[in-house]
């Protein structure tokens, strides 16, 4: 009469399989390991750019334009969203990420057009980002500039 | 050696930086939009206030990926511009430091759109 499938072991890991707390440590192992991957491939990305004899300055934008193809052509094979559900912020926060926000609506609604469709969905996310981000370095740079004399 | 801990320290940093990211979309209802917005700005505030470029010398890519690195890139750009051309620069430096990147996207997103057909979800 075995009417307990599970020895006490078993049970324990289904029990804790199934429960919030080690979802959401799931949700962060999983992130973890992704972002710091997709970072892994920029720094060597960026160590392949420094054979390229790029400079302190320029090295960066290589990298990140490296980033941002990859992000869009995954994103147009259907991969980086599948990514995307594996990984949460680990797959969109790094700037791989902000391509897929990019690409991904630019692809979806191409049946409402080149300029209305492609054109302007391109902005739904990175629209955000650059409004605030471009606003907020505005901003820093005339603080630096009132206070510049002063610091040390 | 060398090389290998400059990975491990990328991969650890940008691991942790993308768990913030995960925290914030698993216990707040945060839309994605304003967590990209939130990390860009973020990311500018900690370089103006000198907190984010001693992570960038230590993680690289680590620091840089995320979109914290963008917002970097702004605030550095800004800076640098302030330097060079006075007030003006305030409007010159963000948009250049990462114009690469903002023309990359904006480029390789409408290729896609020309290359790709829509998914079925």
């Amino acid at each position: 009469m075995s009417r307990q499938p599970y020895t006490p072991a078993q049970y324990r890991r289904v029990v804790s399989r199934a429960t919030p707390g080690s979802r959401m440590l799931r949700g962060y192992l999983r992130a973890f390991w992704v972002g710091g991957t997709i970072c892994c491939l920029g720094q060597a990305i960026s160590l392949w750019a420094e054979g390229l004899n790029l400079g302190e300055i320029t090295n960066p934008m290589f990298t990140t334009g490296v980033l941002i193809f990859l992000g869009t052509t995954l994103t147009g094979l259907g991969v980086y969203d599948r990514i995307g559900k594996y990984a949460g912020a680990g797959s969109a926060i790094p700037v791989t990420g902000f391509a897929n926000s990019v690409a991904a609506p630019a692809i979806e609604f191409q049946r409402e057009g080149a300029v209305a469709g492609v054109g302007a969905r391109l902005f739904t996310l990175a629209g955000p980002v650059l409004a605030y981000g471009i606003a907020t370095s505005v901003v820093i740079g005339a603080l630096y500039w009132l206070i510049r004399g002063w610091l040390p | 050696m060398e090389t290998l801990m400059m990975f491990a320290r990328a991969f650890a940093v940008g691991g942790l930086i993308c768990c913030v990211g995960q925290a914030l979309i698993m216990h707040t209802k945060l839309t994605n939009a304003r967590i990209l917005v939130i990390f860009v700005v973020s990311g500018a505030v900690l370089t103006a206030l000198g907190l984010y470029k001693p992570l960038v010398d230590f993680a690289g890519a680590g620091a840089t990926v995320p979109l914290t690195g963008f917002g970097y890139s702004l605030a550095m750009g800004a800076i640098e511009a302030v330097n060079r051309y006075g007030l003006i620069g305030a409007f010159v430096g963000g948009v250049t430091r990462t114009a690469a990147g903002i023309t990359a996207a904006v480029v390789f997103g409408l290729l896609n759109a020309l290359l790709f057909k829509p998914h079925m979800k």
